[in-house]
């Protein structure tokens, strides 16, 4: 083995010495393993645990699942709090990821594909919203969305979403659209086609994979958003998930296995949003942080 | 800002330079529409037109308008608000200068609570940065199951922080899984209140934050990754470098406006954290605990307290503090990265 080693070209991509390969293959398959078991241990721990008794959690916490318990997932996904739930998280994800998307997508045209002044600022005052998460904004914004009547509604949770969204929808299809050759307008254009419908016909198609990788932050970011609703919602059948997750978790703390049926079922959603289009999202970004 | 406004008429060269370097100071990307002379379709004359005008109000006024009214605004209302004794009801009329702000800073809580906020940020950089770009090295070869072992690895990232809350702190109880595992192992010596107890609390929190995060850094490495061509490496592997040369010498280096902004998001996050804290500990606990941040100090005295006027007062020293970190880190490090795209990158 060594010997065909020694003397073969490395192929593409296996940027390593030819002789340390298989050692290191292992080695590397081990780290990997061990690596994923520490970042999944606790993912496990709440899955498994909902399949659980209390009594078991009480006195073995770290144990399997002696008696598979189906009754906890079955009780919260008969639960009509949770369903509801569910659908206001859904609506406000959705919301939020289709009205970012298009709002990003036309001004990102505009600051990719149209010369003026005060292009350079206006990419620059949102690009400057990436330095500020909700966190600094979330007093004043909440007295703003009161001011507007919009609490205990989701519309109040959207539209600062949206807002808090854009700078990295920008950032990254800023990009996107500005690799778009110059020759596929000019054609466009000679056939009689204006810029906004050149818009229209292909600069949204040309960009899907960007739209892709901004949707599905977006809609990540606002599934699991927390501390908007906190404060903006306070009736609970405004509730979206999380808060709705911490609300279960207080009121039933006693009923653990529950507890952890309810957060198990909740990450869902997201989780599987996230492996269908992972390769979406790295290769998106590509674009933002060439290295 | 105003560099990048002064970079932004650039050539096809401001594609190999980072983007979103979160600041500003980046260049913008050319503009697919090029130098006015180039022009040659006399019939619509471009830029300057009534219509043209018309269609870039349509095009980027919504967003403008959305950013402006609940970004960049409320910090505004924030400067207004901090200078009074307001509870949030009724018109804001009691006055009272700068004394919010001198109560906050003369604060041993608030005081805490920022020397939390910078060892979060600083133990952040220690912890994630070495390991993300050893996950982030190992990802970007050819690996059989890749893209499971990729999936795998973003679950902590991709999960809400309430599930990871809950589900942490269920686990970190006195008498939770992992103390119960400890036990097991005959290490019950080494069980304690991984939650409660100050001097351990926040060694938790970090664990817990570097568990949740570091997926973040490997896509933003494995992106920067991926915008390295192959050939460099392959070159040196030809000239007889090792695996362990290569990255070092060739792409350790090219990766290094990635690694800066990655760093530069993280400081910022750092000095914002809240929802962790305030799922596991909660208000009353994080103060005890010792893992109080800015952004509980501010909820747990501003609005919970039912004084707006001083918690937007927080707000205000929150943002000024973020805003000269993130102006010195690019005055610092970053401004290095447009630099180096001429000079030391190309070492």
């Amino acid at each position: 083995m060594a010997v065909i080693d020694t003397i073969e070209i490395p192929p593409p991509r296996e940027h390593e010495a030819p002789g340390q390969r298989r050692s290191g293959q292992v080695l590397i398959y081990l780290v990997a393993l061990v690596l994923i078991g520490l970042m999944l241990a606790p993912v496990a721990y709440i899955i498994l645990g909902g399949f659980r008794s209390n009594a078991d959690i009480t006195v073995d916490p770290s144990g399997f699942p002696s008696v598979w318990h189906w009754e906890n997932y079955a009780d919260v996904l008969v639960s009509p709090v949770f369903w509801q739930q569910v659908g206001n998280s859904t609506i406000a994800a959705v919301a939020t990821t289709v009205l970012v998307v298009a709002l990003g997508l036309m001004a990102a045209f505009a600051l990719s594909r149209y010369s003026f002044r005060g292009r350079g600022l206006i990419y620059a005052i949102f690009t400057a919203g990436l330095m500020f998460p909700m966190t600094v904004a979330i007093t004043p914004l909440y007295i703003l969305v009161r001011n507007l009547g919009l609490t205990n509604s989701l519309v109040g949770v959207i539209i600062p979403q949206i807002a808090f969204a854009l700078p990295i929808t920008i950032i990254i299809l800023v990009p996107f659209l500005a690799a778009i050759p110059h020759e596929l307008q000019e054609a466009a254009s000679i056939d009689g086609c204006s810029r906004l419908g050149f818009f229209w016909r292909m600069v949204i198609p040309l960009s899907m994979p960007g739209v892709i990788t901004v949707g599905i932050l977006a809609f990540i970011a606002s599934w699991n958003s927390y501390m908007l609703p906190l404060f903006l919602l306070s009736t609970e059948s405004t509730f979206t998930l999380p808060l709705g997750t911490q609300a279960f978790a207080s009121q039933y703390s006693v009923d653990t296995a529950r507890v952890l049926a309810f957060t198990s079922l909740s990450m869902i959603p997201a989780l599987v949003f996230f492996s269908l289009f992972e390769r979406r999202i790295v290769g998106g970004l590509t674009g933002a942080v060439k290295g | 800002m105003a560099s990048a406004r002064d970079t932004s008429p650039l050539t096809g060269d401001a594609a190999r330079t980072p983007v979103a370097d979160g600041g500003g100071a980046q260049p913008l990307p050319p503009s697919g529409q090029p130098a006015v002379g180039r022009r040659t379709n006399a019939r619509r004359p471009r830029g300057t037109g009534m219509g043209s005008r018309l269609e870039l109000a349509i095009l980027i006024g919504p967003a403008l308008i959305v950013f402006l009214a609940f970004v960049i605004f409320p910090v505004v209302i924030a400067a207004y608000y901090g200078f009074f004794s307001w509870s949030g009801f009724g018109p804001a009329v009691d006055f009272v200068g700068l004394r919010n702000y001198i109560v906050i800073l003369t604060d041993p809580a608030f005081h805490e609570a920022l020397g939390h906020n910078i060892f979060i940020a600083v133990m952040s950089l220690v912890l994630q940065g070495p390991i993300a770009l050893g996950l982030a090295l190992l990802l970007n070869r050819k690996l059989r199951y890749q893209s499971i072992i990729r999936v795998l690895i973003f679950v902590p990232y991709v999960i809400s922080e309430v599930v990871v809350g809950v589900g942490w702190s269920l686990m970190l109880q006195t008498n939770g899984a992992l103390n119960g595992l400890l036990n097991r192992l005959g290490l019950g010596a080494l069980a304690s209140d991984w939650l409660s107890d100050p001097a351990v609390a926040i060694w938790t929190l970090m664990v817990i934050i570097t568990w949740k995060y570091i997926g973040f850094a490997v896509i933003l490495f494995l992106a920067g990754l991926q915008g390295i061509p192959d050939e460099l490496s392959e070159a040196a592997a030809i000239d007889g470098a090792s695996y362990w040369q290569v990255q070092r010498h060739i792409v350790l280096p090219l990766l290094g406006p990635t690694i800066r902004i990655w760093a530069f998001l993280s400081i910022i996050g750092a000095l914002q954290l809240f929802d962790l804290v305030w799922i596991i500990w909660g208000q009353y606990v994080a103060s005890t605990a010792g893992t109080s941040t800015m952004a509980t100090y501010m909820v747990a005295n501003g609005r919970n307290a039912g004084s707006l006027g001083y918690g937007s007062a927080v707000a205000v020293v929150m943002f000024l503090i973020s805003l000269v970190v993130a102006l010195l880190y690019q005055r610092f490090l970053l401004r290095r990265d447009t630099a180096g795209a001429v000079t030391g990158g190309k070492r």
